[in-house]
């Protein structure tokens, strides 16, 4: 029962915090309001006994991406007022769709389809370790998927460094660009005079 | 006791609003790549949802994976949205058409 309403709490929180990401004016506030929408998916994911992944939520997504996403977000200039031009033509379109959408979806949900007896979770002993039978299971069967996994973060890093890094130039040698643009009138100036008599 | 249904219905919910975020904010690429993390969040609700009511973990094993490839794309996501206002000096998306015919 407590579990019950701590769910409708948390599920309240989420959807409110999600409808502000998308409507917000500033991104700075729908950027913390998407931190807050991890961490209610993170304890929705505790309820739910996926305790290693709610952790995981918190530390990689909170403490790493978003704080990304604040970090650009703050680094450029942004015109907030001209990216908002429009928001009001493409509101009616965005929420039709969107509850076209979600009426189907619940429609579907709602036809009992769900919630056979199949559908009730294990009562798992008290030594029971989420984070060991999944790390049983990654470094076991997933271990190739697990080992694509890093270099894929690897790749990433390396993108991310290569796209946005600018040398310093920090020698005195000449730029090559603008050594190859360089044109003939640019270095030398011929100059028609008299000759001069000697004294 | 929560029901599987339940959790459903807020992934599905999830799943709507950032489709209607898409929609409402097409102009702003930073608001794009935050609705597409809500998206794969919502999506992971329903993986895990699924792997607790069955008791199967592997679910929770597809997460991780998606949390891994989330991560490195609005990592590089937001490393082209830099170059890119450094270039254009805008993340409008209506103007960055100089590739239109």
């Amino acid at each position: 029962m407590i579990e019950q309403i701590l769910f409708y709490i948390v599920a309240a929180v989420l959807v409110l915090a999600a409808s502000a990401v998308i409507t917000v004016r500033n991104p700075v506030v729908a950027a913390l309001t998407l931190v807050l929408c991890f961490f209610c998916s993170a304890a929705i994911w505790l309820l739910l006994e996926a305790e290693f992944l709610a952790i995981v939520l918190v530390l990689v997504y909170v403490g790493a991406v978003m704080v990304l996403f604040l970090f650009v977000v703050m680094m450029l200039d942004i015109n907030i007022a001209e990216l908002r031009k429009g928001f009001s033509g493409f509101l009616p379109i965005g929420v039709t769709v969107a509850l076209i959408m979600v009426i189907s979806m619940v429609l579907v949900l709602a036809s009992g389809y769900f919630a056979g007896p199949e559908y009730v979770p294990l009562k798992h002993a008290a030594e029971y370790s989420n984070t060991r039978e999944l790390g049983l299971l990654l470094y076991s069967e997933y271990l190739y998927p697990f080992e694509i996994a890093g270099a894929i973060l690897l790749v990433a890093i390396v993108a991310a460094i290569a796209l946005t890094h600018r040398r310093a130039r920090n020698n005195r040698s000449p730029a090559p660009e603008s050594q190859v643009v360089v044109k003939r009138e640019d270095r030398i100036r011929l100059v028609k005079m008299k000759t001069e008599q000697q004294p | 006791m929560i029901a599987l249904q339940e959790v459903l219905v807020l992934g599905a919910i999830l799943f709507c609003i950032s489709v209607a975020g898409i929609f409402i904010n097409r102009k702003n690429v930073l608001i794009l790549l935050m609705c597409i993390e809500l998206m794969l969040m919502s999506v992971n609700l329903n993986f895990v949802a699924f792997s607790h009511f069955l008791g199967d973990i592997h679910g929770q094993v597809f997460v991780f994976f998606i949390l891994t490839v989330a991560a490195a794309e609005s990592a590089i996501g937001l490393a082209i949205l830099v170059v890119l206002f450094r270039n254009r000096g805008t993340i409008n998306v209506t103007e960055l058409d100089s590739m239109k015919g």
